[in-house]
């Protein structure tokens, strides 16, 4: 991406929640509106649409663009599970550094199913016989985190409590109350050793950004350094491809890892230049996962990243400043977008009692089924 | 009452004189084995991928119990779920025959059976495996 510059022009969010009152059109609408109007960017002004959705089925973000009158440019819709719309974001920034576009559309939305996600991905037979509960995998990835990486249920349910404690200021997310460890350990038990407090809700929601060769209206102008997608590599039995096998030996880096690596190269930043992070907080254990793969501590040193309150708005890295997915919900094709968002406003400085004073170094990862990964890094 | 395998090719059929065993692929070219299994090896590209029967024994890698009932499960809940290492090399993913959480632990040998999970609309029993406790490896 050293072709040319890629600036973010103008952002939109729809807030996450449920909202019973309006289809999935209508949030995304919301979210495009406010992205168009904020870069000052109408019919014409932009050349290309990408669209990142799960759930949504056919022509879901022609629905969105045509009913605003907006058609007529290409639009592509993009699928890559919970890094939807990071793949969105990928496609959109590559056309504009390659200089086959001056300015495009990119935007996410969901409307999801309550409960526990229900996916096209497992034929009948693997739901049949309890291979499909994604909470049962989340709990396996943390018990390794309990042997490997020195992590407590304490600190399980600190992750939990911190990024409530972070979506209390944040009026887009949907649970916006503190959270007590109490509360979290004292939950009902999903799969041990996560609680229901320790997992975040599928739910609803849109988010939009403009992407431009040139800097926005609003200053100052953040730029999109790397914005990148990979899928796994088969051999670990954990891995988010939720395969029924893998290798005891060789266990190969996964696609969170190797996105990133790509993605510090991209950018030609270190973890150590990191001034505030939104990443993938499925669970609590995912929380820590993530940190660990995204090289902001050592690989096994995610316990002790929780225990000194790294990622804590005091700590040496706010990790999650927005709440995180436990506290917006996880609205999928949304959700790696609505992290863009909030990443802009950090950038900015107007994320109010949010704001992480200074910060002007982000980064962005969501991962998921697929496996797919993604990782974005932005700078002002 | 007819018995049915949940999907085929997954493990020995019933009476098999290899026993209850899982059927894995083993790739020619690299020796390594897969789960379910396939024409190509997913981690060579190889072709011609021959099935092998499995050792029944094992030991638990990773496990949890899942409380509640996911959507399409046809057996009971609560019920264990878990990775199984294999002296193949290979870690398997399945339910686990056991719930209790003081029971279930890091290394706990383990051995496949395959047992009827549930009824399906036809009236047969519908087979699956999973891993229980082996109590005779101490």
């Amino acid at each position: 991406m050293s072709a040319r510059p890629v600036y973010v022009a103008g952002v939109g969010i729809h807030p996450f929640g449920r909202f019973e009152d309006k289809d999935v059109t209508a949030l995304g609408q919301a979210a495009v509106r406010d992205a168009l109007s904020e870069a000052g960017v109408g019919r014409g002004g932009f050349q290309a649409a990408f669209c990142g959705t799960v759930y949504t089925g056919v022509a879901a973000g022609h629905k969105v663009l045509g009913g605003l009158g907006l058609s007529g440019v290409p639009i592509v819709n993009v699928e890559a599970g919970c890094a939807s719309g990071g793949a969105a974001l990928g496609l959109g920034a590559a056309a504009i550094a390659s200089g086959q576009r001056d300015c495009v559309l990119v935007f996410g939305m969901e409307k999801m199913p309550r409960g526990i996600i229900r996916s096209s991905f497992f034929p009948p037979w693997c739901e049949e016989a309890g291979f499909s509960p994604a909470p049962a995998y989340f709990a396996m990835r943390a018990r390794r985190l309990m042997l490997e990486s020195g992590v407590t249920r304490e600190d399980l349910a600190r992750v939990s409590v911190k990024n409530h404690a972070h979506g209390v200021h944040n009026p887009y997310a949907m649970y916006r109350k503190p959270f007590t460890m109490e509360m979290v350990l004292g939950a009902q038990m999903v799969c041990d050793p996560l609680t229901l407090f320790m997992l975040c809700s599928p739910n609803e929601g849109a988010a939009a950004v403009v992407l431009s060769a040139r800097p926005g209206p609003v200053a100052p102008a953040v730029q999109v350094r790397a914005a990148v997608l990979r899928s796994h590599v088969p051999g670990s039995a954990l891995g988010e491809h939720t395969p029924m096998s893998g290798l005891v030996a060789d266990e190969p880096p996964g696609p969170t890892e190797t996105a990133a690596r790509e993605a510090y190269e991209l950018a030609g930043v270190a973890p150590s230049d990191l001034d505030v992070v939104e990443l993938q907080d499925t669970d609590s254990g995912r929380e820590i996962l993530s940190i660990e793969e995204l090289g902001l501590c050592p690989r096994g040193g995610g316990g002790q990243f929780v225990a000194d309150g790294a990622g804590e708005m005091t700590g040496r890295l706010p990790v999650n400043p927005s709440g995180g997915l436990l506290s917006k919900g996880e609205p999928l094709g949304a959700s790696a977008l609505g992290q863009v968002v909030e990443l802009v406003w950090q950038l900015r400085g107007v994320a109010g009692k949010r704001q992480v004073d200074g910060a002007r170094v982000a980064l962005g990862h969501t991962v998921g089924r697929g496996a797919n990964a993604s990782v974005v890094v932005l700078t002002r | 009452m007819a018995q049915v395998p949940i999907h085929p090719g997954l493990f020995t059929p019933p009476g098999d004189p290899r026993g209850a065993r899982l059927l894995a692929g083993r790739c020619p070219a690299c020796g390594k084995h897969h789960f379910p299994a396939a024409g190509t090896c997913p981690y060579c590209t190889a072709e011609g991928c021959e099935p092998v029967a499995l050792g029944a024994a094992g030991t638990l890698y990773l496990y949890t119990v899942v409380n509640a009932r996911p959507p399409g499960y046809r057996g009971d809940v609560p019920y264990g779920f878990g990775i199984v290492e294999l002296p193949e090399g290979l870690r398997v993913v399945s339910r686990i025959a056991e719930t209790d959480l003081d029971v279930l632990q890091v290394g706990l040998p383990v051995k496949l059976e395959i047992a009827p999970l549930f009824t399906n609309d036809a009236g047969d029993e519908v087979l699956s495996f999973a891993y229980r406790p082996d109590e005779t490896v101490r």
